[in-house]
């Protein structure tokens, strides 16, 4: 499907375009620049995140989060491999791309830890990163509850994948 | 909030560094993030051209238009008095549209193209708006129909069927959204309460921003 929805979409955007006689070349170009000056305008926040986040891969702050967190992880039947990845999701999506990798190939992805650990990778996005770009984007300094409530989806995200997978795909 | 979380990382990363002995690496990414950053912004500036383009066709052909009338029940939900028609609701449904789909590097250049719009009715500049914050939380909590990249790397490692965590992934991104959507909405209306008080709920914020506009 994902394979299909590219070039249907562009197929379609342009096929109404000439129908209506929209100059699509023109309307392409100007919607291109608007585009390019969004990308200025992210790139200092983009900066200051890449920076930070870089620094804590960096500084194995992430390993002893995950050594903190892997008992109470077990305790609530969250399997303790996928706790790393957790930690990384909302931070870094290359990070934990890479991360999800380690996983398959140190633990299958036919088991337990693989599937969950697939799930979580699928089923939230890397709330840091969105929040940084969409609101440096347009300047917004203030952010107010943004992050609490996004906090509360992945929590509720990371919880859920291992009762998921549990319930659906039978461990 | 971004102010102390970006702080917290940077100090916290510093701190780990020096606990376990790794300060020049940390350095090393310290000095290297901007490198990476405008690496990254090339990257990103190609996409955001090309799907910026392709959605100003889309306007002016009308297909986005038409996604805005069949989605408008939905958008009357999400971001009660909005015009569910309006430029920022058209640009919300591409950018959800794309999440959806499993489109990423799609759905970034459009959903900043929403927040622009969305910028342009904010009655506080530079304050998250309640639309805003509802939308962006829609888009960490990321509602995918096909997780196209984890399906791909599911193949590559070996997996009988990719696609058979789609159940799981459904049920655990929809809740989670949820989840998310339904807190954006009670800690708003309650920030809306607690800064004003009885009859002058909804007019509190709108105030402030004519204010500023008077003032300027």
């Amino acid at each position: 499907m994902a394979l299909w929805a590219v070039p249907i979409f562009v197929a379609a955007v342009l096929i109404t375009g000439i129908v209506k006689k929209v100059p699509v070349f023109d309307e392409f170009t100007t919607g291109a620049a608007d585009g390019l000056r969004a990308c200025v305008k992210v790139l200092p926040s983009l900066v200051a995140l890449l920076t930070a986040v870089s620094m804590l891969r960096a500084s194995g702050a992430m390993e002893l989060l995950t050594a903190a967190v892997a008992p109470l992880a077990q305790k609530l039947g969250f399997p303790p491999e996928v706790v790393p990845l957790a930690l990384l999701r909302p931070v870094s999506g290359s990070g934990s791309l890479a991360m999800l990798e380690n996983v398959y190939a140190n633990y299958g992805v036919d088991t337990l830890v693989g599937r969950v650990a697939s799930v979580l990778q699928s089923s939230t996005e890397t709330t840091f990163y969105t929040m940084a770009v969409y609101y440096g984007a347009v300047g917004i300094k203030r952010t107010r509850h943004t992050l609490a409530a996004a906090a509360g989806g992945d929590v509720c995200g990371i919880v859920l994948s291992a009762l998921a997978v549990r319930l659906l795909m039978g461990g | 909030m971004l102010n102390i979380l970006w702080v917290g990382i940077m100090l916290l990363s510093l701190a780990a560094g020096a606990f376990t002995g790794r300060l020049e690496p940390v350095t090393n990414a310290l000095l290297a993030g901007g490198g990476e950053a405008i690496k990254l912004a090339l990257t990103l500036g190609g996409a955001m051209c090309l799907w910026g383009g392709l959605m100003r066709i889309a306007e002016k052909g009308g297909l986005t238009s038409l996604l805005a009338k069949g989605m408008a029940p939905v958008m009357r939900v999400l971001f009660p008095k909005l015009d569910p028609a309006g430029p920022a609701c058209r640009a919300m449904l591409m950018n959800m549209a794309a999440n959806l789909l499993g489109l990423g590097n799609a759905a970034t250049p459009l959903g900043l193209k929403a927040m622009a719009e969305l910028e342009k009715e904010n009655p506080q500049p530079g304050t998250a708006s309640n639309h805003m914050v509802v939308f962006v939380v829609l888009n960490t909590a990321s509602i995918q129909l096909i997780p196209t990249t984890v399906a791909t790397l599911r193949l590559q490692y070996g997996a009988a069927a990719p696609l058979d965590i789609l159940p799981a992934v459904w049920l655990t991104s929809f809740a989670s959204a949820i989840v998310a959507v339904t807190l954006a909405k009670i800690l708003g209306s309650g920030v809306a309460r607690s800064h004003q008080c009885g009859n002058e709920k909804k007019a509190g914020p709108g105030d402030a921003g004519r204010k500023k506009k008077r003032a300027a």
